[in-house]
Order: structure tokens, then C-alpha cells, then sequence
């Protein structure tokens, strides 16, 4: 395997080039958020300047040219993911509105009073609430499957909790509140055997590695392009042919329709009877773009980078003294998340911004499992390929000087 | 109330804090500054910390209680964090001790401004420290 050269990709991103509070930018924020390649800047800035016009409607140059780009982001997308066809990759303004769009229309046609969704307890408010909302107007129940301490989820019990009325079970790759990895080959496979379908939330882990929906045999994925280098707004929701076709739509409006009148209207076929409006097009061709330069990493490479940049930041952190890490699964991605025994979350990251160092504190939006926890929040520092050891001593000064200050 | 009468507004006025946080250069020794106007802002009696007297913020906590006395109001605000415990005690050197009227004229974003901590008034930090002033404000308009 070749080394990672983390200097050279560094090097196409241009907001990491800044000082901040008068420091060179640490940005250790990317679970929240990843910041995007010249590549990428470049597509969406090139689109407005040159291509801008509203597609599938158009008789003009501009909107073939418009069209042409956004329907190639979506074959790019369906390519990535490995979808058996580009109708089936649905634009969304993100994970929390694929989520939505499952849960409300999915769970329209298919949820009744009695049935059961499970989600894991370490979810995201955005993979816990918009099944509470359909469970609510159909009498459904929302359960969690439970996590131990060090953030793994519990097997035995998700067995114990599977019978025939679960219908859904929709769980994340990886926690963004702790980085731990679900084993959701196993979490699949269990599932499908009792009968439910398996969404899952692929937000923390699309920009790790390499995802084929059909390998995995998920039932929805869904993933922002924003934590993926692209653009926010903009995420996908992917789903088998036969559910798809099942479900009602999300919204009406333009795009979805085949035909409209007062006696009935026809619904356009799919992926656009999902696509109400004039799309985030812009969004879509970054998107695409954004794909494109993952494409052409060393994803192995890249991976054993941030494994690295993981391991080393942990036992920095553990010589340190004086913080506890939160989330101590042994599958994890790059994020490290961490209490200080003299502080509060908030604190450290307000020290930690002022010397140019970007982390997120609280709760990630995980309530469930911070509650379980007993604690208020975490500092979390999570890594991206674009990371490098420089950083790790650069936010370990910065917590040695948070130490100083709050101790 | 069960609570001392707490030095900010009274003895540690908005002037002395715009004074002394102006003689510092670097953040270091502001935030030094900060942290230490926290600790000695008396703690909030354990009675006092309940939901009803809670200020929510998405990631700190503050809790505030008020009373009026001979027509000034008095404040006794808390938070389970450092810095933002610090930043109550700036707003309540301005705020405490005050009349409604004398609250309400009272240009907190000038005043945050001035101190260069606007950006703790902000909010996008979720700090609860926004809507404490809101909520003072809200005190103060009754």
C-alpha cells in the first residue's frame, strides 16, 4: 500500500490555507462538516457562470447543458454507490431529509398501528424523531436497540428485540457522536430475516470508504454531500426499485408530475416523483464533483491515514491526563470524542477556538445516548484525510493550555 | 431568596469590567480575567437549579433567578460552565441593582462590543447567555 500524501491533498483545499484568532486554522470539525476541494468550488461556480438555467424543460442550449451535468452527477452518485440504476438515486437536501422522506412516505404505505421501528440508541435526533413522527400518526412504536459503554451496539439484545412487528430498522454506519462503526452487515441480515426493511444512515461514513448498496443489501441508504467534500443542501436517498415504486409521494409540485388536472393527476415515474421544484442543481453537480475527487484518492490509503491520525491523537490525549475519551468502541472511524474531569465541554472548545482550533462540544445531537452517558456533552475532534500529525500536536497544545486555564 | 446580595452591578460595575478588560492585550489573560469573574459569582443554592429557572442553550446551562427590591432588580444567574459563568457576571455587572427602565436602555450589544466578546452574545454559540439577556429583558418589560 502507498503512503498517504496528506500535504498534497491539503493543498486543494483553500479555506484550510487561513489563520484564524491569529493562528493557522486546526479544522477538526469534519463529522459536522467537511471542507471542499477547489475541484469542487470550482464545478458549482463554473455552473453558475456558464450553464445556469432550469433543466428538463428547457428548448435552449443552456438547459441541455444544465440538464446533461445534473443527470450526470446523478449516474456519477449511482455509480459510487453502486445502485443498480440512476433512477433509484433520489436528490435530497440532505441525510435529515432522506430520513424524512422514508420515514413519512415509507411509513405511509407499509406502517400500522402495532408495528415496531427500531433505531439504535447512539442515532441522531435526525434518525430518531422522523420515525416518531409517522409512528405517532399511525400508532407505531419507535424502540431503541440498546448501546453498551464503550458505544457498541448489542446484538444479543436487537435479537431478543426482532419479532414480526418490527418493520423497520434504521440505524447509522457510524455514530457521529462517538465514531463507532455498526456492524450493519450482521444488523441487515438479522433484520431481513424477521421481515423488516433496513435504512441506514450513511452520513459519517460516505466519506470513509467505499459503500455498494447491493453488497450490503440495505433497503434506503442515505448520505449528505456535505460531509462528503461536496456541498451543503444537497444528500441522496437511495432505495430499492420495489419499495420506491411502492411509496406515495413525498411532495407535489412540479418535476413530480406526469400529467395534472382536477380529475386526477399522474405521478411522474421515478427518481422525479420524489423531485417536487425546480432542484438544488448547483448542489447536484457539486455533488457529482465532489464524488469525483474521492474517486481519485487512495481511499485504502487515505483510510490508514486517518486510522493513524486516530490512534496517535487517542494516546496523545491519554498522556495528557485530565480527559476521558467517550466512545471506546474497537471499530471506529477517526472521530475523538472526549470529557475533560475539570471542565466543562464548552470550555475546552472555547480555548480551543481562540488559538484557531475548530472542534464541536455538546451533544452532537444525540441526546439518547449523552443522557445515558450522565454527561452534558463531549468535546469531539474528528479527523479528514486532509489532517495531519501537525494538527494532533497543535490540538494537543491547545488542551495542555485549556488544562492551564480551567484546572 | 437565600442568596447574597452578589457584588456585580453593585461593587464590580459595567465601567470597571470595560476598564479592566480593556487594560488586557491578549485573550489569554482576558479569558484569565473571565474565568475569575466566574468563580467569584456565588453560586446558585442546588433549590434554585430547576427546570422552571432554566435558561436553555444547546450546550452550556444557565439558570436565573431574579427579585425587586425598592424598585431595582436584582439578578442571581449560574451556568456549569467556566467561561460562561464568567459571561453572566458580566451582564450582571451591568444589569444588577438597576431599575426596569435603567435595564431596559441599557445597550447590551454596545456594552459586548466594547469588551469584544459580541460573539459570545451571538446565537450561533448556543450558549444560553442570548437568551438570559432576553430573558432579563423580558424581567425588566413586566
Amino acid at each position: 500500500m502507498t503512503l498517504f500524501d496528506a500535504q498534497a491533498v491539503r493543498a486543494e483545499f483553500p479555506i484550510l490555507q487561513q489563520q484564524v484568532n491569529g493562528h493557522p486554522l486546526v479544522y477538526l470539525d469534519n463529522a459536522a462538516t467537511t471542507q471542499k476541494p477547489e475541484s469542487v468550488i470550482e464545478a458549482i461556480a463554473d455552473y453558475y457562470r456558464f450553464d445556469n438555467s432550469n433543466v428538463h424543460r428547457g428548448a435552449h442550449a443552456l438547459s441541455d447543458r444544465a440538464t446533461e451535468k445534473f443527470e450526470g452527477a446523478r449516474n456519477k452518485v449511482a455509480a459510487f454507490i453502486n445502485a443498480e440504476s440512476s433512477a433509484q438515486v433520489l436528490w435530497t437536501r440532505g441525510t435529515t431529509e432522506g430520513v424524512n422522506l422514508a420515514a413519512a412516505s415509507w411509513g405511509r404505505a407499509h406502517l400500522k398501528a402495532g408495528d415496531r421501528v427500531l433505531v439504535s440508541a447512539m442515532e441522531h435526533h435526525s434518525n430518531i424523531v422522523p420515525w416518531q413522527m409517522i409512528a405517532e400518526s399511525c400508532g407505531a412504536q419507535v424502540e431503541p436497540i440498546p448501546v453498551d459503554d464503550l458505544g457498541v451496539i448489542d446484538l444479543d439484545a436487537l435479537d431478543a428485540l426482532l419479532d414480526e412487528r418490527v418493520k423497520m430498522v434504521s440505524v447509522g454506519h457510524v455514530s457521529n457522536a462517538l465514531g463507532s462503526i455498526n456492524p450493519v452487515d450482521e444488523i441487515i441480515a438479522k433484520a431481513h430475516a424477521v421481515g423488516a426493511k433496513v435504512l441506514l444512515d450513511a452520513a459519517q461514513s460516505i466519506a470513509h470508504w467505499s459503500l455498494d448498496v447491493q453488497q450490503l443489501d440495505c433497503d434506503f441508504l442515505v448520505f449528505s454531500a456535505h460531509k462528503m467534500f461536496g456541498p451543503t443542501g444537497m444528500g441522496v436517498l437511495y432505495g430499492k426499485r420495489e419499495l420506491l415504486d411502492s411509496m406515495p409521494p413525498y411532495q407535489g409540485g412540479g418535476e413530480m408530475i406526469e400529467s395534472v388536472s382536477f380529475a386526477g393527476t399522474v405521478y411522474n415515474k421515478l427518481p422525479y416523483k420524489f423531485e417536487a421544484g425546480t432542484p438544488n442543481i448547483a448542489g447536484a453537480i457539486g455533488m457529482g464533483a465532489a464524488v469525483d475527487f474521492i474517486q481519485g484518492l487512495d481511499r485504502q490509503a487515505a483510510d490508514a491515514h486517518e486510522k493513524q491520525l486516530l490512534q496517535s491523537a487517542e494516546l496523545a490525549l491519554n498522556n495528557l491526563g485530565g480527559f476521558r475519551l467517550v466512545g471506546c468502541s474497537p471499530n471506529k472511524v477517526a472521530v475523538m470524542s472526549f470529557v475533560a474531569d475539570f471542565a466543562h465541554p464548552q470550555d475546552i472548545g472555547m480555548i480551543l477556538d481562540q488559538q484557531g482550533i475548530a472542534v464541536r462540544t455538546g451533544n452532537h445531537c444525540a441526546q439518547p445516548i449523552m443522557d445515558q452517558y450522565g454527561l452534558p456533552g463531549t468535546v469531539r475532534a474528528s479527523f479528514s484525510l486532509y489532517n495531519t500529525q501537525a494538527d494532533i500536536e497543535a490540538l494537543m497544545q491547545g488542551l495542555e493550555k485549556a488544562k492551564m486555564f480551567l484546572a | 431568596m437565600g442568596q447574597g446580595v452578589t457584588e456585580f452591578g453593585v461593587e464590580v460595575t459595567s465601567d470597571d469590567i470595560i476598564d479592566t478588560l480593556g487594560f488586557f492585550d491578549g485573550w489569554e489573560d482576558r479569558y484569565k480575567y473571565i474565568i475569575d469573574l466566574g468563580k467569584e459569582l456565588p453560586p446558585l443554592a442546588e433549590e434554585h437549579k430547576t427546570e422552571a429557572n432554566l435558561v436553555r442553550g444547546c450546550q452550556s446551562q444557565v439558570w436565573l433567578i431574579s427579585e425587586a427590591r425598592d424598585g431595582r432588580l436584582f439578578f442571581y444567574a449560574d451556568s456549569d460552565a467556566f467561561i460562561v459563568k464568567g459571561l453572566l457576571a458580566v451582564v450582571l455587572a451591568a444589569y444588577n441593582g438597576k431599575t426596569p427602565a435603567e435595564v431596559s436602555a441599557f445597550d447590551i450589544d454596545a456594552y459586548f462590543a466594547e469588551l469584544n466578546l459580541l460573539n459570545h452574545l451571538s446565537s450561533t454559540r448556543g450558549n444560553g447567555l442570548k437568551a438570559m439577556v432576553q430573558k432579563i429583558q423580558a424581567i425588566a418589560a413586566q
